[in-house]
């Protein structure tokens, strides 16, 4: 007979599988607290908010902060403005091509990073640019377009046609059209591409290794403070950071697709 | 007497040149100015190509198309003085409803308190006061429609199109739109161009109809010509399944040896003795307000329309067949 109710074991299992994956989580967050600073020993031997402040007064995370917010800003706005320009072309235009086209501008996405940085680091050299900011930035903009062009072209897809043709027959001109009725619908899918590219370029590690100079971004420069054994919970202060950085945008991207599908879809 | 819509000779060709899909193919057509005018036939006929053809969206291969009096060949849908109903209404999910309505005002400049009272005005006329303030999301299906409706009429435009408006509509909502839609136009006296596949819809509404089939006309006129007279074979059949008699069978009905068309509300059952025509009862079906009997005449199957309330015979019966040999209707076309 079939029942609604899952069995016990895979319920214990779903739920150890979900415990797995989101505990450590958690303990990264406790050791933001504890008074050891040297190891991570469990359970913490006292907790201390003392950290934060530690954290707040160390001359050597903002730089690295800095860069990795200008980068995630700079490298999302040049996804977004791209990634809308490709999608355009590829919901409303039919050509020779398109297909295989289609399939080049996802493989960034679809490639291992390592194979991404070292492609880019050896264009870059035999380019004569020298690695800096600017290279962190193509680099990152390389898998941010394929996130803006996923979420554009889902909704250009459903835009083409209807409204737009409505948009017409009342008058509108087309950069009208474009503005009122264009823009407004696309809107959320670029704000949520926009976040997701924002966050996924925040806390980049394989192709920014091979792309940057001598600065580092956040996650590089958590990964060199881990293996220092020296005020050790300022890490785990900065993954808080991190976490707020990249969880909070993916959040709101997902509520705005969501809304998004339910307006877009509300005509038909 | 001024025409709204002129076509001469309109083509709309899609694909190569060498094998084309004529869409419209040599379409000749006069909208009276202030008509209720239908398009009236089956999926992929070219009715609907026709009215994208007015509104613009589409642009002739051939031939030329006139509103009132102007050649429309280089205009761009966006001026027009024309606006469509679309078929899934096309509103715009991102605005309220009282935006939605004065938006064909707001692109041309209006003064945003001058275009709330008008799209007040137009919402009034739909019999949608105080639905301002929602989203299109949050109406039903027949709201959505008079929404369309009333965003089309705000820009007061000469002619309006409307392809198959009432087509996602369930059938009583439909019926109560049709009369609604009738006498908004007569109260505006603005030409309807109004593309449906329904004939019902298209004979009840219309001051006079094109029939469409394979992007040609096949028969235009007032709806009562061409029920009663249907030119062609496909008219007979489309408009209103009609008997469709070929030539031989004609004959034995007592007309001349070519094809004919006899409604089956015409024909009436009678005893089978000492009449012309008699046949066997094939099938009944129950239309409500009557019975559809088949009856098998030397091998062609006729349709007889028994109202409600007089006897049916029995399957497998013999009946007689009597009409009024002014209804049996010779057709000057074949197709």
């Amino acid at each position: 007979m079939h029942s609604d109710r899952a069995s016990f074991g895979l319920r214990a299992a779903a739920l150890g599988g979900l415990l797995f994956l989101h505990l450590p989580i958690l303990i990264i967050f406790l050791y933001a607290f504890t008074t050891e600073e040297k190891s991570y020993a469990f359970p913490p031997p006292g907790l201390t908010t003392e950290w934060f402040a530690v954290a707040w007064n160390r001359a050597d995370i903002w730089p690295p902060l800095y860069l990795s917010l200008w980068v995630a800003t700079i490298s999302t706005l040049l996804a977004m403005i791209l990634g809308t320009l490709v999608s355009a072309a590829m919901a409303q235009t039919r050509f020779f091509g398109r297909e295989q086209i289609s399939l080049l501008i996802l493989l960034p996405i679809a490639l291992p990073g390592v194979i991404t940085g070292m492609s880019l680091r050896s264009a870059f050299s035999i380019m004569d640019i020298p690695f800096s900011t600017l290279t962190i930035i193509l680099g990152h903009a390389t898998f941010c377009i394929v996130i803006v062009y996923n979420n554009a072209v889902a909704r250009f897809r459903r835009l083409s046609g209807g409204i737009l043709e409505a948009s017409a027959d009342l008058g509108a001109n087309s950069f009208q059209t474009f503005r009122h009725v264009f823009l407004p619908n696309l809107g959320s899918a670029l704000l949520a591409g926009g976040m997701l590219a924002f966050a996924l370029s925040f806390d980049e590690v394989i192709v920014t290794t091979f792309t940057a100079g001598q600065q580092s971004t956040l996650p590089i420069w958590m990964l060199q403070e881990l293996v220092r054994p020296r005020q050790r919970p300022v890490t785990n202060v900065v993954a808080i950071v991190v976490f707020m950085a990249t969880f909070l945008p993916i959040l709101i991207a997902y509520y705005l697709t969501r809304n998004g599908s339910e307006t877009a879809g509300a005509g038909k | 007497m001024s025409f709204a819509v002129e076509f001469q000779a309109v083509s709309r060709h899609f694909g190569p040149a060498n094998a084309p899909v004529k869409a419209v193919d040599g379409v000749d057509l006069t909208v009276p100015e202030g008509a209720f005018f239908a398009m009236l036939g089956p999926s992929g006929s070219g009715k609907t190509t026709c009215l994208r053809l007015i509104s613009g969206f589409e642009k002739p291969t051939a031939g030329s198309i006139r509103i009132f009096g102007q050649d429309v060949s280089d205009i761009p849908p966006n001026r027009r003085n024309v606006n469509t109903v679309f078929q899934d209404y096309a509103l715009f999910p991102h605005m309220t409803v009282r935006d939605n309505v004065a938006y064909g005002l707001m692109v041309k400049g209006v003064d945003r308190r001058l275009r709330a009272g008008k799209a007040e005005e137009m919402l009034a006329l739909v019999k949608l006061e105080g639905y301002g303030d929602r989203k299109p999301s949050q109406l039903s299906g027949g709201q959505r429609q008079r929404v369309a409706l009333a965003r089309a009429l705000v820009n007061e435009p000469r002619v309006l199109l409307l392809d198959e408006p009432l087509g996602a509509l369930d059938l009583k909502l439909r019926e109560a739109m049709q009369d609604e839609l009738k006498a908004l136009q007569a109260r505006l006296g603005i030409t309807f161009v109004f593309v449906t596949h329904d004939q019902g819809e298209a004979l009840s509404m219309a001051d006079s109809l094109a029939v469409f089939n394979n992007g040609k006309i096949a028969q235009i006129g007032t709806p009562a010509e061409v029920y009663a007279k249907p030119r062609t074979r496909f008219v007979a059949d489309f408009v209103g399944s009609s008997n469709v008699l070929a030539p031989e069978v004609t004959r034995a009905f007592g007309g001349p040896d070519r094809w004919s068309s006899l409604r089956p509300e015409a024909l009436r059952l009678t005893a089978p003795d000492g009449v012309a025509l008699s046949g066997t009862v094939t099938a009944h079906r129950y239309l409500g307000a009557g019975s559809r009997v088949s009856v098998a005449v030397n091998g062609t199957e006729v349709s007889a329309l028994v109202p409600a309330g007089h006897g049916l015979p029995a399957t497998g019966s013999t009946v007689g067949l009597a009409f009024d040999p002014a209804a049996l209707h010779v057709m000057e076309g074949e197709g």
